[in-house]
């Protein structure tokens, strides 16, 4: 395999939605000269077994990624803070199953 | 079932037209199987075989339908691995090394423009056969046109992508794939010359005038060469026989390497 291409080609995020699946989710990545050429080898790659009925690819460098050192100022804060998840209403029975 | 349904199902397409259709496909997929673990970048590699594996399936839905008419114990494994070259129908652009040089060995050094410009001349024919075979006479053909059809339409875009990429790339693939269109373009003119089998399953309604495509495939393929600015060769003379059973002296090597295994253990399964 030659190493030229892979310094060359930019790295892709593939992005896949199952048949059953509603929303597309990451599954690898992958070194392509364009966009064009990410979704075809995407497809070669990664829904070879069936696995998708639609793809996207997105370049790497086009993601902003949180830095792993801020955990604990961008994720603790929430631990503590139960109410967030709407839990703690009764929901009248007239309204059914929600 | 109704009378007509009654009739069609009765019209088998000749036994020499389903080999030909299966051998340009068996021989072009263990041809483009050369390529499995030597791709020039991992993803291509996975596509060459991904593409392999399409030719190879095509080809066993056509040995098992012409099997099935020759009987007398023939299955797909006998036709594929216990014929000889002047036995085999397929065209001789799809037999020849991945070199534009005509004086390779089967497994010598491998040119992927002409790995390249070989699928896309070759696909952008049978988009314009398997579509016309879908409404072919014998209706397992038709089944399997419209399978193939699809698959044959990935291959032509995978083969146009990077025909255009190397063409209009640098001056080092561009001189590549330039030689490998000028080394192949020829035994492309064996397309349009209907053999004997041809005529056969035109005669019955089960196949079609390959001549009457011509014009739609000069369409795909000059598209394509002016858009990877290459230069499409004058026409030769030379008419290639493959189908006619007359090959190159590269089948040979080929099928020494595909058959071997199947001819030392007979019978062999795994």
């Amino acid at each position: 395999m030659s190493t030229t291409a892979l310094k060359e080609w930019p790295l892709w995020e593939v992005f896949v939605r199952s048949k059953q699946g509603l929303e597309h989710k990451h599954c690898g990545s992958l070194h392509a000269s364009d966009a064009q050429h990410a979704l075809q080898m995407a497809r070669d790659v990664y829904t070879r077994r069936q696995e998708g009925v639609s793809i996207w690819v997105v370049q790497s460098s086009a993601i902003a990624a949180s830095e792993p050192n801020d955990k604990n100022e961008f994720f603790e804060p929430a631990s503590d803070k139960v109410y967030r998840h709407p839990t703690f209403y009764e929901i009248p029975e007239e309204v059914g199953h929600m | 079932m109704n009378t007509l349904n009654a009739q069609r199902s009765t019209l088998h397409a000749p036994v020499d037209y389903l080999l030909h259709l299966a051998d340009n496909a068996l021989v072009l997929g263990q041809r483009n199987a050369e390529w499995c673990g030597h791709g020039p970048v991992l993803e291509e590699d996975i596509a060459l075989a991904n593409n392999s594996l399409d030719l190879i399936g095509q080809a066993r839905l056509l040995y098992q339908h012409a099997a099935a008419q020759i009987g007398q114990g023939a299955t797909e494994d006998t036709l594929a691995y216990f014929r000889d070259v002047p036995d085999f129908k397929n065209y001789t652009l799809c037999e020849l090394p991945h070199l534009p040089l005509m004086s390779a060995t089967a497994s010598g050094d491998r040119d992927f423009a002409t790995t390249i410009a070989r699928n896309f001349l070759y696909s952008a024919l049978m988009v314009l056969v398997w579509d016309q075979l879908q409404s072919s006479q014998d209706e397992q053909l038709a089944a399997i046109a419209a399978k193939s059809l699809k698959e044959a339409r990935y291959h032509l875009r995978h083969s146009r992508d990077w025909l255009v990429r190397l063409g209009d790339g640098t001056d080092e693939s561009h001189g590549r794939s330039q030689a490998a269109i000028d080394a192949l373009m020829p035994y492309t003119r064996e397309f349009w010359v209907n053999s004997p089998q041809e005529q056969a399953a035109q005669a019955n309604g089960t196949g079609l005038d390959v001549s009457t495509l011509q014009t739609d495939w000069n369409a795909i393929v000059d598209a394509a060469l002016s858009e990877a600015t290459l230069k499409r060769p004058g026409e030769s003379a030379f008419v290639p026989t493959g189908k006619q059973g007359v090959h190159s002296e590269h089948l040979g090597f080929v099928l020494a390497e595909m058959q071997s295994l199947a001819r030392q253990h007979p019978g062999a399964t795994w």
